[in-house]
């Protein structure tokens, strides 16, 4: 048995995992339309690399990455491109997003498929077919996983001795990675050996809550059966456990520093359905155009489901069959999710579960009081923050000092709002300051740069007058030098008056224009056979009584 | 007596030399106040505070020629900074000098003669182009100043102002209604005795 650590604080919401994990997964079926954002990870969107009308296969590359953290976009199924335009997403603004318009054609056909063996190729080929294949996190981040693969910057040589696979699921509601440990554990488990190689990781622990034992015995299973050293450990069912974070504490006993990331101390910590994801792009040349989602809440047939990225989320409740008294809908779940703003809006890589809501089931919060400073929140943050403190500069806006009580370390994962005794909106009020703080430190970014860049400028323009005023100063003294021979003319005429030489000075510099203008030769004529350099000779012969007949027909008149 | 003098000017004489020399060595070049009240301005180098730029605007802040609620792009947070600097009044803007939103500046190519007038007057460099070739803006380092506007000859700039995205989008304050608590005291039927006793008569 293994010793595990606490983390501090944690709630105990009700689970309500049970509803949704009596059936097995279900495949969707192929709707009528799908909806695909170019941005659903995080980082930069990706870039359309296929146009409206184009025809596509299943798998196809749609959308390319662009940009350092970026990732693939790909066709959830094979059909015709019929737009790519701005689309409402799942997006807590409820702003619209670049997405393709995708009409299936029914026949659901791969893309030629391309399985690799991760042992011949070297890490860097694998990350960036992990890269290509659109592999991100799918435990809610959505961030690249290509990224975390990348050996650490500062020791490019150390090793990450731990590889921890989460599938903790702390959420309420979310049965998503239960189901896919259930149903797919030889293959996570060969996809965690393919990232352990990647990453030279000495141990690979499997964090599981122990609110699911039939995950937990079919992963073990699966281990057994691979003969891989992994160790698949059943953690306490506390929310949010499953916060990377907290994981890595409860497995390890190690934290991980404040600003600085799990490599440093050498964990690396996977979402279960990201190593299924990534085994499927690597062993079998499938991008991610699927994943595991719920459909839960107040619906008549909670039940799991794999279906294709893009699928508008009215399709998927449709399969639920939601209850007459339904009021609402949430992604994800309900400490962290987000209401949708409509059920039009299309599935993302991040979308986990969908929450069918009523008043029954999630009564409408009762009227926010006053914060008593009872520091209940303090006591369930995980984060080993003080909520209360956080709250009073972020409601006075005080954002530095909010900052200094360290409000970047907050996982928003909602417990401190989940016990506030007064009710008050305590993660909202966090996101608000965050998302000052970073537009504030994007525009002193830009600040900063405008800067430099305008003194740039004027030293610029400063330069290339001191530029400009030393070659005048060099052509004026090489006319000085060239100049000698030039006053013995003047002197020849000392007692001419000052305007005959004004006009002297005149017709010689026309003498001289016209000199030149003789010495100058159209070039392009140079290198002409005879024939073509005839008819030249021949047009400016014309030209030339052209202008002597015009000159005899009119000046006279003028005369 | 004469050693006690001599230790004296040694002493006065060896301080002063450091003095001396930390004065030369640790010299600061320019008011080290502009330079903080140049770090709190936009740097956007509009000029609609009457001074050509940023920077000479921050020096005439610190030599009390400007006021401080001269520069619209700050906005009022930028004021209230300033304000906090120096240790003075929040000042409102005077009428017509709100801020306006952020936007950046927008050449029609198709209307573009490529006259360069406006590669002149763009104070961050964030204008591309050459003589007789169509001109662009570097969206990215515009900072909105509408310096370019003015000068171009067919009037093929346009600002446009930078919408809500999902990129730029910010949550918003928490807006709750709080819990409005029944006047039950004020009221004379509810009146429990203990509160009778303490309202005055």
């Amino acid at each position: 048995m293994r010793t595990l650590f606490k983390f501090h604080g944690g709630v105990h919401p009700p689970g309500n995992k049970t509803q949704s994990t009596q059936q097995p997964t279900a495949t969707a079926p192929i709707p009528a339309k799908l909806i695909v954002p170019f941005r659903q990870h995080a980082g930069e969107a990706a870039k359309p690399v296929v146009q409206v009308g184009d025809h596509v296969l299943k798998g196809q590359l749609i959308g390319e990455p662009a940009g350092f953290i970026s990732s693939a976009i790909h066709a959830p199924t094979s059909g015709t491109i019929t737009a790519i335009d701005m689309q409402p997403v799942a997006h807590p603004s409820g702003l619209p997003e670049l997405c393709a318009t995708l009409i299936p054609d029914g026949r659901d056909e791969w893309v030629e498929r391309k399985p690799t063996d991760y042992r011949a190729q070297p890490a860097d080929e694998l990350r960036h077919l992990l890269r290509m294949a659109g592999i991100v996190g799918l435990g809610g981040a959505v961030f690249p996983s290509d990224i975390k693969l990348r050996p650490l910057r500062d020791h490019p040589n150390k090793d990450i001795g731990t590889l921890i696979l989460n599938g903790a699921e702390c959420e309420p509601w979310i049965t998503c990675d239960d189901m896919l440990m259930r149903e797919r554990a030889a293959e996570i488990v060969q996809g965690a050996e393919m990232l352990r190689s990647m990453l030279g990781s000495r141990e690979v622990l499997i964090g599981i809550e122990d609110n699911k034992p039939e995950a937990i015995a079919a992963m073990r299973l699966a281990v057994a059966d691979s003969g891989l050293p992994f160790k698949v450990v059943a953690v306490p069912t506390i929310y949010p456990g499953g916060s990377a974070k907290q994981l890595i504490r409860v497995l390890t006993g190690l934290e991980v520093p404040s600003g600085k990331l799990p490599t440093d101390i050498g964990v690396q910590c996977f979402n279960v359905a990201t190593v299924y994801s990534a085994w499927r792009a690597v062993a079998h040349g499938e991008p991610l155009v699927s994943r595991f989602v719920t459909v839960t809440g107040n619906v008549r047939q909670p039940r799991n489901y794999e279906a294709l990225i893009g699928t508008p989320l009215t399709d998927l409740i449709a399969l639920g069959e939601p209850l007459p008294d339904t009021d609402g809908y949430i992604m994800g779940g309900p400490m962290m999710g987000m209401p949708l703003p409509s059920t039009s809006v299309p599935l993302v890589k991040a979308g986990n579960c969908i929450i069918a809501g009523s008043k029954k089931l999630f009564p409408p919060p009762p009227p926010t009081l006053p914060c008593i400073r009872c520091t209940r929140c303090a006591q369930a943050c995980p984060a080993d923050l003080q909520p209360m403190d956080l709250y009073w500069f972020s409601q006075s806006k005080n954002f530095g000092q909010a900052q200094a009580f360290s409000l970047f370390d907050c996982i928003e994962c909602g417990a401190c709002s989940y016990v506030c005794p007064s009710h008050i909106p305590l993660v909202q009020y966090f996101r608000f300051s965050k998302s000052e703080i970073r537009m504030r430190e994007q525009d002193k970014l830009a600040a900063d740069r405008a800067r430099e860049r305008h003194e740039y400028r004027e030293f610029r323009i400063e330069r290339e007058k001191q530029e400009k005023a030393e070659r005048l100063a060099a052509k004026e003294k090489a006319a000085a030098a060239a100049k000698p021979a030039e006053p013995p003319v003047v002197a020849t005429n000392p007692d001419a008056a000052p305007e005959n030489t004004a006009q002297m000075k005149i017709q010689a510099a026309i003498e001289h224009a016209k000199e030149q203008a003789a010495a100058i030769k159209p070039k392009n004529t140079e290198n002409l056979p005879p024939e073509l350099l005839a008819e030249i000779a021949e047009i400016e012969a014309r030209r030339a009584r052209i202008r002597e007949t015009a000159k005899s027909d009119v000046e006279p008149p003028k005369e | 007596m004469l050693s006690a003098l001599l230790v004296m000017s040694a002493i006065a004489i060896a301080l002063g030399a450091v003095l001396g020399y930390s004065a030369i060595k640790f010299r600061v070049e320019g008011n080290p106040l502009a330079d903080k009240v140049d770090a709190l301005l936009p740097q956007t180098q509009c000029g609609q505070c009457g001074y050509p730029g940023c920077r000479p605007y921050a020096d005439a802040i610190v030599s009390g020629e400007a006021d401080i609620n001269l520069c619209p792009p700050g906005g009022e947070e930028g004021i209230q900074k300033l304000a906090d600097l120096l240790g003075v009044e929040f000042k409102p803007f005077g009428a017509g000098a709100e801020p306006k939103p952020k936007a950046v500046a927008f050449i029609d190519e198709n209307t573009c003669i490529g006259c360069t007038l406006c590669l002149q007057a763009c104070p961050v460099d964030a204008i591309m182009g050459a003589a007789k070739q169509m001109h662009t803006i570097i969206a990215s380092e515009c900072t909105g100043c509408e310096l370019c506007i003015a000068p171009c000859p067919v009037d093929c700039i346009s600002m446009v102002t930078i919408g809500e995205n999902v990129e730029n989008w910010k949550w918003k304050y928490p807006v709750y209604a709080l819990k409005s608590v029944p006047p039950k005291i004020t009221s004379p039927e509810t009146k429990s005795p203990e509160t009778k006793s303490r309202t005055p008569a």
